[in-house]
């Protein structure tokens, strides 16, 4: 709190030489992580994304329904793709649209866009979670490697009705 | 405690005085004194308004009360999150500016007139915000705000107001400082603390510059003006604010750290080059930190993300970590020299454990950086943020730094601040003594409870999660700790909200006799001054207790980080 002395430029003392020497070596270390595991890992964040507005994405997912759909739960298509196909999702104001019949161990490019406000693409209890911007089209290669039923919560704010928005994702 | 010393003009006839503190033997310019108090009335309004809503929300999402309805929920979260992250820390910090710039260089405040301007800015700004989300039902938008949703005009004009009187304030900062250099009142190097501050004050300029740059649009915006706002382009400005928001906090409380050490234990740094290398770090690479909030946004690629979330090689945590082991290491030298030299850890049994602004002080510290830091580096590995954005893994990390961290930080150092500026005795100090505690304790236990339920998927900012049909039993568990651990929380707030009022309510004013509240007689601030550099490098006085706890905590560190990748490598395949 008090002016230091007039010279306090001094040389680092032991204990601060190895501390700083381990430190700056861990930070180092958490740096490399990202790349290696870029290069190496099987899950990374996907960085593929298309400008598109809400009228194309929307007829892009209600022609992937009517070519896919096998299914109704609710009033909600139940849509298989092949494997290795484009995959639609919409978000909108509290709904995920359509629910999505995937196999286990094959790829989809899965496309995730909104129809009005931010959302957040929340997969459970797998636990992968995704932002959700209108006005761009994200695309995520996923490969499902387990099967069972999944739920995709809401995870951004997105008004009053934000803990109702809960899709499907059933995968065999 | 005796009578109120008299003041002396700066300048013959000059209208501008001081007075001299008896305890601290520092000037203190009595337009900082009212600026000081000023700010720090607001700092606990604005604490009591975010408090309620946090007592009020937590025991919503302790899911066995649910207490609110959905309206209420979202609208007291919006109203929590302005309130703690910006109004109460942000006055709070300035009022610890004006102390900075004016009485640690024994300087006068040479722009009290723009620093009422900017106190009375804020303090609109502050209000009108709080008015706006209570009573308008379409400004329930998050802290965050995030375009398309719209709020009301006057919601984003309250911000901007806030934002453009914190940035005066913050130049007045500066204004100060180069008076006080041109004047001489100080020789030499700025004091450590105030270099801290002064970096905290530089990060804030970019800070709100950002905030503008976000915010501005999105008034024009919602008026109609501007018809389209790009929600991507939103969030990277919103970001270049609200992070570095919290950096500007993060070396505030570093800086505070360093008063509480040398006003509590008497401390001399270590190495001064050491520590203000360690600012430094921060005021070059802590902004690119703000990518955090981007790292699963679409439009962005890998390179960018990586480059930005590791600060360019983890060169802030880095900082972060020089501090870690400056500070304790420092406090350690000053124990040993005092003769506290058995074993490892004698100097911190012989701690004073009592004295509210060491305890507050060490539980920052722990909070900080074993649950905040820690958590937020591994949060913010770009593929690590997959499996944590959006749950309730972020508010556990951030209720350890800013709750756990720099409140209780912040809490501890207004014990010292009301019989030294406001010079009123400090009253309820069996209670100040368990404060620290009290709140630190709960505050673990809030983040602990947040983030074991974020790790089994939690979203954040929602109601009620048992509508997604997908929460483990075990989650009643996890969030029932994150409520017990508000309750305690909160009445741990509730005990310093009652110390202060009572202080500077009841009692006349009347000039502080001794530093210590509870510690005896003892002024550490002046008898740092006497540790000589033969005690600092004497080899019996070395901090070996300081270096073995800090590779304890990397130990932490690399175990939770490390698992945190295992988990990731679990999950679906992903790119």
């Amino acid at each position: 709190m008090l002016a230091p002395e007039k010279l306090w430029w001094k040389p680092l003392g032991r204990m601060e030489k190895t501390w700083l020497t381990v430190a700056f070596v861990w930070c180092v270390f958490l740096t490399v992580m990202m790349p290696l595991w870029y290069f190496y890992g099987k899950q990374n964040v996907p960085t593929e994304t298309y400008r598109v507005t809400r009228e194309q994405f929307a007829a892009k997912v209600n022609e992937f329904v009517t070519q896919y759909q096998v299914g109704d739960e609710n009033g909600i298509p139940v849509v298989a793709p092949p494997p290795g196909s484009d995959v639609y999702l919409r978000a909108s104001t509290w709904q995920w649209y359509p629910i999505l019949q995937l196999e286990k161990g094959q790829t989809y490019r899965l496309h995730i866009s909104s129809m009005d406000l931010q959302h957040g693409f929340s997969l459970q209890p797998v636990n992968i979670n995704l932002q959700v911007i209108p006005g761009y089209d994200y695309v995520a290669t996923i490969v499902p490697t387990s099967a069972g039923e999944f739920t995709i919560v809401c995870n951004e704010f997105c008004n009053l009705g934000h803990h109702t928005m809960v899709g499907k994702v059933i995968v065999k | 405690m005796t009578a109120l010393a008299p003041t002396t003009p700066w300048k013959a006839g000059a209208k501008d005085d001081y007075r001299v503190c008896g305890v601290t033997t520092l000037k203190v310019d009595m337009h900082t004194e009212r600026l000081i108090i000023a700010n720090a009335v607001m700092a606990v309004v604005t604490l009591l308004l975010g408090g309620t809503a946090a007592l009020l929300i937590a025991l919503t999402r302790w899911q066995a009360i649910h207490l609110l309805d959905a309206t209420w929920f979202y609208r007291l979260l919006t109203l929590h999150g302005i309130d703690m992250l910006v109004a109460w820390i942000v006055f709070f910090e300035m009022a610890g500016l004006h102390f900075g710039s004016t009485v640690l260089l024994n300087a006068r405040h040479a722009a009290p007139k723009l620093a009422w301007l900017g106190f009375i800015m804020m303090t609109v700004g502050g209000l009108l915000v709080n008015g706006v989300v209570l009573f308008d039902p379409q400004s329930t938008v998050m802290f965050t705000a995030y375009v398309p949703l719209k709020a009301h005009p006057l919601f984003y004009l309250s911000y901007i107001l806030f934002a453009v009187g914190a940035l005066i304030t913050v130049i007045t900062f500066f204004i100060n400082i180069a008076v006080a250099k041109r004047e001489k009142r100080f020789e030499g190097s700025l004091p450590l603390v105030v270099f801290g501050l002064m970096t905290a004050a530089i990060l804030a300029v970019y800070t709100l510059l950002q905030g503008a740059a976000a915010i501005v649009p999105a008034f024009l915006w919602s008026l109609g003006i501007l018809q389209n706002y790009d929600p991507g382009i939103y969030r990277n400005f919103f970001w270049g604010f609200g992070h570095p928001a919290q950096q500007v906090n993060l070396a505030a409380m570093v800086a505070i750290w360093y008063a509480l050490a040398q006003m509590t234990t008497g401390i001399r740094p270590i190495n001064e080059k050491f520590s203000r290398l360690a600012f430094i770090l921060y005021l070059f690479f802590i902004n690119l930190g703000s990518a955090h909030h981007l790292l699963v946004d679409p439009g962005l690629s890998f390179a960018w993300k990586a480059v930005n979330t590791s600060y360019a090689m983890y060169l802030a945590v880095l900082g972060s970590m020089m501090h870690a082991f400056s500070i304790p290491a420092a406090i350690e030298v000053a124990q040993r020299a005092k003769g506290h030299n058995k074993g490892l850890f004698g100097w911190l049994r012989n701690a004073p454990w009592g004295e509210p602004g060491f305890s507050g002080l060490f539980m920052s510290m722990i909070i900080f950086g074993w649950i905040g830091g820690v958590t937020g580096v591994t949060i913010g590995t770009e593929q690590i943020n997959m499996l944590a954005h959006n749950t309730l893994r972020l508010p556990g990390h951030f209720h350890a730094t800013v709750v756990g961290g720099t409140t209780t930080a912040f809490m501890a150092f207004t014990y010292y601040v009301i019989p030294l500026i406001f010079r009123k005795e400090l009253k309820l100090k069996s209670w100040a003594k368990w404060q620290p505690y009290v709140f630190g304790g709960g505050t673990i236990l809030v983040s602990l409870g947040m983030i074991t339920s974020g790790l089994q998927g939690v979203a954040r900012r929602n109601w009620d999660i048992t509508f997604a049909g997908v929460v483990p039993g075990t989650v009643d568990l996890t969030l029932a700790i994150f409520g017990i651990g508000a309750l305690i929380a909160v009445t741990g707030g509730i005990m310093y909200i009652t110390i202060v009022l009572a202080s500077i309510l009841t009692g006349p004013r009347m000039e502080a006799g001794q530093l210590l509240l509870v510690g005896g007689k003892e002024n550490p601030l002046l008898e740092s001054t006497k540790l000589t550099d033969e005690q600092m490098e004497h080899p019996k006085n070395q901090p070996k207790g300081t270096l073995v706890l800090v590779f304890a905590f990397l130990v932490w560190f690399a175990v939770y980080y490390l698992s945190n990748w295992w988990l990731l490598g679990r999950t679906w395949f992903i790119r």
